[in-house]
């Protein structure tokens, strides 16, 4: 656990100088205690107090970053358990699986996969992250001529090199010098010569141990010798392991501040199954591992776990926003409908589905209500009659209808009379209240006005 | 540097609840631990899945979920032995989606006459379903709890401005109660409460906190699971300890992940993998959030999960 204040206090000087731009000791350790200021304000603490300061005040999981330039992906620094006390930090690393036994060209394809694999999603660039080229073949050459062929056609993909070779590591390390990469492989029989590896290239060491105790032993071990990247497998493998290893790991990380169990988890999630492979890997994201890899990379299953990695990331204070605008759904015209809704992404993304889904090519425009939903942004007092009059007028929305009517919300019908009054010449009508009305909506509005025609 | 693993024991426990009738009877519930975590606790009970049948042709639901019912979902009956027969469904769950004013409207007494129908042609454990229109549903449900007596099923879904009418008539008909209430857990206790001070016994509720798919507010579920969960075993909430349902089909297969055609979003890949994954991941995010009962569509879908809980569990 992280000290108090009041233990951060009793290292301190005590002489309140003031020097650190505090009125005294006791209120530097107070915002000490909130990660609001850093130690090195006070020059005089003694360096006793500044070792157990800096120990206690590291975050119980470590930050490490992976990899180098704009593919770079930062990994730990998480400090609850649950996503609703805070958000979740660093999202989970998709890593694929690359054997070295594969002939050149399949390697070749595989990396193309990676490089290929990013897609957008609710704004977001959403994509593989990494490489786990594994030493399948046990050989030394094998490994290095595939470790070769991945630096020269994917050399931007972070890489975790995965053998129990301490010769083999060395063989490929050089390949990745300057980039970051994990070193894989470190376990009971090898870790003196692997720590040695890892240190003399200055990269993360991936722990492979087998259960949680030979894990903490070996953690420490890497520690002894200098190491402090360090990425741990516990070796859990089916999926109640991995959900007992994983919370039991991040307990002790985050409760405990249990040193050895304070680095990111890497989780081997390969399935013969496809689908099996994707909910095991879905099981990491939600619970706490930093790095999953795969044996396979479809795009429906990427997909699926980048949409769940981003729902299990987002922060639940802040929720996730479209632009403010007005967004075309289909091909619509002049005398197209015109609908209104807030920017919440999940808004947004129902209701201009629902819109397509009716085969009615439409305008939706999208206020800005600092992304809540229809109804709390109407509760909030931001998505009121004077600020949506406002928002149309402002918006252009006269240069691309001809009509004058709009579509609200259902929910938010009590609106209708006072937009009316407040956005002179415009009509309001009242839509569904949920989205999935819209559909029956349309319809009964085209069979009206083909009964009017 | 020793480490003694930190286990965590909780005071609370969920409340174990029995749908059916032996010999066909599930029991879900009953823990004293987070989802899973029997290294640290009791955890008697696997989840159970309820492949949903509809009283009517579901000519909404998109052409991939379609598929695997083609033959049999003209039929009530004989979807619901399908279901049994063929895909192996430990229980079922009965959606009168035809109820609703948009979709035919059908009585009461129709939706007297299917439950009766489909009850006597499976024995499996039943949930029984409104169309979540809350006053088409309360006199919907009063029917069906009566058509349904002495079968012990699980009938819902009562909801803030219906229950009154729905719980009376599970009470009086002896069946289980879905309570639910719209991703707020302060409006899923307090529901809870308003039921059992009707009389109704509190360990015969099962908590709907409102499903949500993939991608389309799935964080809201999982948190508002999880944080139900804790209350119910780190606070010891008796209003909090009731097994939760999760009605994953409904939500998954209206989303755009499950109907689009790959030629017109090749970066999504296949349709039927896509859509298959998107119910599955949606149902064991839940699971891992505190769901212990599932409402599912997909057969596919379904024993990826099955298998999943497998792993999970042994
Ligand atoms: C999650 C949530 C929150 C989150 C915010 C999440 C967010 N990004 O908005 C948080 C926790 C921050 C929150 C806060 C508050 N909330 Co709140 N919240 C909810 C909750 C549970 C879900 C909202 C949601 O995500 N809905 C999903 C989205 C997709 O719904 P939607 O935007 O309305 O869109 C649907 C429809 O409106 C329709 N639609 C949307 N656009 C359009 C457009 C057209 C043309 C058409 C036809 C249809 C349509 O389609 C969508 C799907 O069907 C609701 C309860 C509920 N289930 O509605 C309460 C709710 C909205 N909140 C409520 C309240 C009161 C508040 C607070 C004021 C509470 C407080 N006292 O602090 C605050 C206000 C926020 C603030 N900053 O001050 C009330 C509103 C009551 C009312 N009728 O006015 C609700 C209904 C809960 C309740 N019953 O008390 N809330
Ligand atoms: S600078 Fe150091 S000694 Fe001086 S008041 Fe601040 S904390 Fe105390």
């Amino acid at each position: 656990m992280a000290l108090t204040g009041v233990e951060i206090f009793k290292l301190l000087p005590k002489t309140n100088c003031k020097k650190c731009g505090f009125p005294t000791c006791l209120a530097f350790a107070m915002k000490l205690a909130q990660r609001q200021a850093s130690l090195d304000l006070c020059p005089d603490v003694s360096s006793e107090a500044r070792q157990r300061l800096s120990e206690a005040s590291a975050p119980p999981v470590r930050p490490i970053l992976f990899g180098t330039g704009d593919r770079a992906v930062r990994m730990g620094e998480e400090t609850v358990l649950f996503r609703h006390e805070k958000r979740f930090v660093n999202p989970t690393v998709f890593a694929l699986e690359i054997k070295d036994t594969l002939a050149d060209s399949e390697i070749r394809d595989r990396a193309a996969d990676v490089m290929g694999s990013e897609i957008e999603r609710v704004g977001q660039r959403l994509r593989i992250d990494a490489i786990a080229l594994v030493n399948d073949s046990g050989t030394i050459e094998t490994f290095e001529s595939a470790a070769s062929i991945l630096a020269s056609h994917a050399p931007s993909i972070p890489i975790i090199l995965c053998t129990r070779s301490p010769e083999a590591a060395r063989g490929v390390l050089p390949f990745y010098a300057e980039k970051k990469p994990i070193l894989y492989g470190m376990d009971a029989s090898n870790a003196d010569a692997m720590a040695d590896v890892a240190k003399q290239f200055r990269v993360t060491l991936g722990i492979a141990a087998k259960g949680l105790d030979e894990l903490v032993h070996l953690s420490e071990k890497a520690k002894q010798h200098g190491i402090e990247d360090i990425v741990i497998d516990s070796g859990a493998r089916s999926a109640r392991e991995i959900l007992e290893h994983n919370t039991v790991i991040r307990r002790a990380a985050v409760k405990k501040s249990f040193r050895p169990l304070g680095y990111p988890i890497i989780t081997f999630a390969q399935r013969e199954d496809s689908l099996a492979e994707a909910l095991i890997a879905a099981l990491g994201v939600m619970k706490y591992s930093s790095i999953v890899v795969v044996r396979s990379i479809e795009k429906w299953k990427c997909l699926a776990l980048f949409t769940l990695r981003q729902n299990m990331f987002t922060d639940p204070q802040v929720p996730m926003q479209v632009e403010q605008k007005i967004y075309r759904i289909g091909e619509p015209t002049p005398a197209s409908p015109l609908f209104i809704t807030t920017n919440f992404s999940l808004t947004y993304f129902i209701v201009s589905g629902e819109i397509e889904n009716s085969k009615t090519p439409g305008y939706l425009a999208v206020m800005d209500c600092e992304g809540l939903s229809v109804l709390t942004a109407w509760a909030a007092g931001k998505f009121t009659a004077a600020k949506i009059a406002q928002f149309i007028r402002e918006s252009g929305a006269e240069q691309l209808v001809q009509h004058r009517e709009l579509i609200i919300p259902g929910y938010v019908a009590v609106l209708s009379g006072a937009i009316e009054d407040k956005l002179e010449g415009w009509k309001v009508t009242v839509g569904p209240r949920e989205a999935n009305g819209i559909n029956a909506f349309m319809k009964a509005r085209r069979q009206e006005s083909s009964h009017a025609a | 540097m020793a480490m003694t693993l930190p286990k965590e024991s909780f005071a609370g426990r969920v409340y174990s609840l029995t749908i059916g009738q032996p010999p066909k009877k599930v029991i879900f519930g009953g823990e004293n631990v987070l989802p899973f975590h029997s290294f640290e606790g009791s955890s008697p009970r696997k989840p159970v899945i309820a492949f949903e049948i509809q009283d009517v042709v579901p000519d909404d639901w998109p052409e991939e979920i379609q598929k695997p019912y083609s033959e049999v979902m003209g039929d009530p009956a004989l979807w619901a032995r399908f279901c049994c027969e063929t895909l192996g469904a430990e229980a079922l769950a009965l959606r009168l989606a035809g109820t609703h004013p948009d979709r035919g409207d059908r009585s009461p007494a129709d939706a007297a006459e299917t439950v009766r129908s489909v009850l006597s042609a499976a024995d499996v454990p039943w949930i029984i379903l409104g169309s979540n229109h809350a006053e088409k549903d309360a006199a919907v449900l009063v029917a069906a709890a009566e058509a349904a007596r002495g079968r012990n099923c699980l009938i819902g879904k009562a909801q803030e401005s219906n229950y009154k009418t729905i719980a009376a008539a599970a009470l009086a008909h002896d069946h289980k109660l879905v309570a639910m209430s719209e991703l707020d857990i302060n409006l899923s206790k307090q529901l809870n409460i308003l039921i059992t001070q009707m009389g109704f016994d509190k360990e015969k509720i099962v908590i709907d906190p409102m499903c949500s798919a993939l991608g389309y507010g799935l964080e809201y579920t999982y948190s508002v699971m999880e944080r139900i969960r804790l209350a119910a075993l780190a606070q010891n909430d008796p209003t909090m300890q009731q097994p939760m349902l999760g009605d994953v089909g409904m939500y998954v297969w209206k989303v755009k992940e499950t109907q689009a055609q790959e030629e017109d979003v090749p970066q999504w890949g296949g349709l039927k993998e896509r859509a298959v994954a998107w119910e599955a991941v949606t149902a064991l995010a839940l699971l891992v959030a505190g769901a212990e009962l599932l409402i599912m569509r997909h057969p596919d879908a379904v024993r990826a999960v099955r298998n999943a809980i497998e792993e999970l569990t042994s």
